[in-house]
């Protein structure tokens, strides 16, 4: 099953974000927060983030949802420290990072490749509200 | 383990501390009020690391400092000045000091660096404002014999001078740009940083 990784400046919000995900998702899925810095303060760590894909993935995979700004080049960054078959593996969601979250929750627990499950994110982006 | 390294990394910590304010405000009027600050905490980082325990080479000292840099940041600088520093410890393997070749190498390496990892280009408003003016700078100079000390000097002149075409310009990348127009007038944070460090540095290698 595709795992998934929610990148935030804050360790509340990667959480926050985890939390309503994983309401939607199997017990199965791998959801992991990875926000904030290890000190408890507001940015993002390409280190962290990178050990946070190795936990997500099983093998099938790992989509990333992002906030803003650094997370996108932190997430980018972190790609770097993986070995190659791990890295090709993951995909980074250009997607608003809660219904994102959502959407690609709800595709991985039904067991869709990697490539659906980014798409499910990335389709979030069109989704109306009103 | 050479001490000029640490000598080299003392120097620019001591200009973002004491510009952290600075860097700041500059990242007040058009970001988000964070640059001097996570400048300061990653490069504070960093010495701790690297004085608890000395590294056995050039390279691997400028890849701690990448690593740490990364990962305690915290903001886009973090993971650009980590991949700045982490072609320098790629440039500098099995080297144990930097001549006026190998400068050119690693200011060309950091910048290609940077670009790749921001995907900016120049006239975007970013660090690559001062940084290429500087590597361009610098390698026209060391063609042309100049020492050493001459070409760093030309391109922390070449570096200013960036900042200050900052001013003019409109932010294309980073939180800048959601200010677009309202952007200009004001310098870049990064931008400047690059100088402030190229500056250290000089002043570094001047009092050798």
């Amino acid at each position: 099953m595709v795992g998934l990784v929610i990148v935030s400046h804050s360790a509340k919000l990667a959480e926050g974000v985890a939390e309503i995900a994983a309401q939607m998702a199997g017990r199965e899925l791998k959801l992991v927060a990875a926000g904030g810095l290890q000190n408890g303060g507001v940015g993002t760590d390409a280190v962290r983030i990178s050990n946070a894909i190795a936990q997500a993935d099983s093998g099938d995979g790992v989509v990333i949802l992002a906030d803003l700004g650094s997370a996108i080049l932190s997430a980018q960054t972190a790609l770097e420290f993986l070995e190659e078959p791990a890295r090709e593996r993951v995909r980074i969601a250009d997607a608003p990072i809660v219904e994102g979250a959502v959407s690609a929750a709800i595709q991985a627990t039904i067991g869709s490749p990697l490539g659906e499950v980014a798409d499910a994110a990335e389709q979030a982006r069109t989704l109306r509200k009103l | 383990m050479d001490k000029s390294f640490l000598g080299a990394m003392e120097a620019i910590t001591g200009t973002i501390h004491e510009n952290k304010e600075f860097l700041t405000d500059l990242d007040r009027a058009i970001g988000d009020a964070d640059h001097g600050h996570n400048m300061a905490r990653g490069f504070h980082a960093v010495m701790e690391k690297l004085r608890a325990s000395p590294p056995a080479d050039l390279s691997t000292g400028l890849k701690t400092t990448a690593m740490t840099l990364i990962s305690t940041v915290g903001g886009a600088s973090g993971p650009l000045y980590g991949t700045a520093f982490l072609r320098c410890a790629k440039v500098m393997q099995g080297k144990d000091s930097i001549d006026k070749t190998d400068a050119v190498q690693l200011l060309g390496e950091s910048l290609d660096g940077i670009e790749s990892r921001g995907k900016a280009q120049p006239g975007d408003k970013t660090m690559i404002d001062a940084l290429k003016p500087a590597y361009d700078t610098f390698a026209a100079a060391s063609e042309q014999n100049r020492t050493f000390l001459e070409c760093l000097e030309e391109a922390c002149k070449a570096a200013e001078e960036g900042v200050n075409y900052t001013k003019t310009i409109a932010a294309r990348k980073g939180r800048a740009s959601y200010l677009g127009e309202r952007s200009i007038g004001h310098q870049d944070p990064g931008a400047t940083s690059v100088m402030l460090i190229l500056k250290a540095l000089t002043e570094y290698y001047k009092s050798l």
